[in-house]
């Protein structure tokens, strides 16, 4: 169709059959010319300048939207804990935010919030929701009634046996949610720059209005899925570390 | 509030923009979404259903089954997409390529966990009614793991028109997302009703197949084998 031309972001014309040239001066090796399978020698020029400020966006991205996805889920979860009315309308409404495709999200944020850090952050937020308080509320019910019975024998207080019995039994539940929300969040933040020019998302739009310039889509691409690999390893040895005792069931 | 106003007036004139040169209305648009979404989510079901199945039924390859999911998962859609333009150009194959390279994974991971988390008590009733493998695949796993399932379709189906559009932002046309990436055509207005459209389109689809998901339930299971889910296998389909 005709559109093709209008939604390409400004590629470089080229005359036909020539290979389209990003243009980066008198630096460019013969294999971003060429625009070769991948030429390490533009990752090492661009580490500086594109990819590494672009990474530590995406993951300040990251962190702070299953922050604040956290907190409201957990605050959520208990409540629906307590008040079992509030888990109906609240997995409606998350299951709603979550199935908002994010390029749709975020295009309607922007237009109450404007073009900034907000609009994205509460978009990724509402991403996270469903997950978290899913994860959460289903932790905190598994707990077996006996051993809140025990606590209560013991003369713990409700908040006492909540801080100090459900929640460390729902631990592993809250972390599985944590890593599930955690490389949802890293690989929706690609999307981010349509209305925030930030995150690993702003590489690979300047890769395809040059080219596709190869290198730089696998290079922008490579770390965002490595991003969340390393992400959720990560909550893999957290969860190991604050349950000892899980450890020492199973083995 | 303007701005929605002025989104639904786009929405109103079917995407025409006054003064503006002859674009694709957004019904043509949404159709041509459903479309490219429906084939993906085809192909993807053809592929993933079987193999998550049969996994579950022989109970073999739970890690290849489980973490397929999880890394699934870690795939940007827009890099998933703007990798396969550049080493096979972007058409509607390259689209349909990534869409099932998104979507197999969650549906694989919940076969897998609905056929393989049946009591084995039932299934070993059955066997004792003399059902053959093929019968207690039939009669027994399937209809069990239904709930599971058809959650790994949903959750599929959310990652399938979400890319759809994301496709427009790497080059292709041919769904709603082009309205989206092409603002300089359409105002913001237009980019607002169109993502106003591609929520509803969205919402629709998931609320389709939830209906078709209760119809397929057998009575006395819905829920409650979800919610056991959801604590066993954090790998499960999220949409449930």
């Amino acid at each position: 169709m005709a559109l093709a031309a209008l939604t390409a972001s400004g590629p470089l014309i080229a005359a036909a059959g020539e290979p389209v040239i990003p243009n980066y001066g008198a630096q460019s090796s013969s294999c971003e010319i060429h625009n070769h399978f991948f030429c390490a020698s533009w990752v090492s020029h661009n580490w500086d300048s594109v990819l590494w400020p672009a990474l530590r966006d995406h993951i300040l991205l990251a962190l702070v939207a299953v922050s604040i996805g956290f907190v409201i889920a957990m605050a959520l979860a208990l409540a629906a804990h307590r008040y079992g009315w509030v888990e109906r309308p609240t997995v409606i409404f998350t299951t709603i935010l979550y199935t908002i495709p994010s390029l749709a999200l975020f295009e309607l944020l922007a237009a109450p919030v404007g073009l900034n850090v907000f609009s994205a952050e509460i978009a990724l937020v509402s991403y996270t929701l469903l997950i978290l308080f899913r994860n959460i509320l289903a932790g905190l019910r598994a707990v077996p009634t006996e051993v809140l019975d025990a606590a209560e024998g013991m003369g713990m207080s409700r908040v006492q046996a909540l801080l100090r019995v459900e929640l460390p039994l729902a631990l592993p539940a809250i972390v599985a949610g944590l890593r599930i929300a955690v490389v949802t969040i890293i690989a929706l933040a690609t999307v981010v720059y349509v209305i925030y020019n930030r995150g690993l998302g702003v590489p690979i739009h300047t890769a395809l209005g040059e080219g596709p310039f190869k290198t730089e889509l696998i290079a922008a691409g490579g770390l965002a899925i490595l991003l969340a690999l390393v992400a959720d390893g990560l909550l893999v040895l957290l969860q190991r570390l604050l349950t000892p005792w899980a450890r020492a069931q199973t083995t | 509030m303007h701005e929605f106003i002025e989104a639904f007036r786009f929405i109103a004139h079917d995407g025409a923009v006054p003064g503006g040169p002859a674009l694709p209305s957004l019904t043509h648009l949404a159709l041509e979404t459903l479309k490219v979404s429906a084939i993906g989510v085809a192909i993807s079901v053809a592929i993933a259903v079987p193999l998550g199945v049969w996994l579950g039924h022989v109970h073999r390859g739970s890690f290849l089954a489980i973490n397929v999911g999880n890394i699934g998962r870690a795939l940007p859609s827009l890099a998933v997409l703007a990798i396969g333009d550049a080493f096979l150009g972007l058409g509607l194959t390259v689209v349909e390529l990534a869409l099932v390279v998104l979507a197999v994974p969650p549906i694989v991971t919940n076969a897998y966990l609905g056929v393989d988390g049946v009591d084995r008590d039932l299934v070993d009733a059955a066997k004792g009614m003399g059902m053959s493998g093929w019968e207690i695949l039939k009669r027994v796993e399937l209809p069990l793991a239904v709930p599971l399932l058809f959650a790994g379709i949903r959750t599929a189906a959310v990652f399938v028109v979400s890319t759809t559009t994301i496709a427009s932002l790497a080059g292709f046309s041919g769904s709603l997302g082009d309205v989206i990436a092409n603002e300089t055509s359409y105002h913001f207005s237009g980019v607002l009703g169109a993502a106003i459209c591609v929520a509803a389109l969205a919402l629709t689809v998931e609320g389709v197949l939830m209906l078709v998901q209760r119809a397929l339930t057998p009575r006395g299971l819905r829920l409650e084998a979800l919610e056991r889910a959801a604590v066993e296998h954090p790998a499960a389909a999220v949409v449930t």
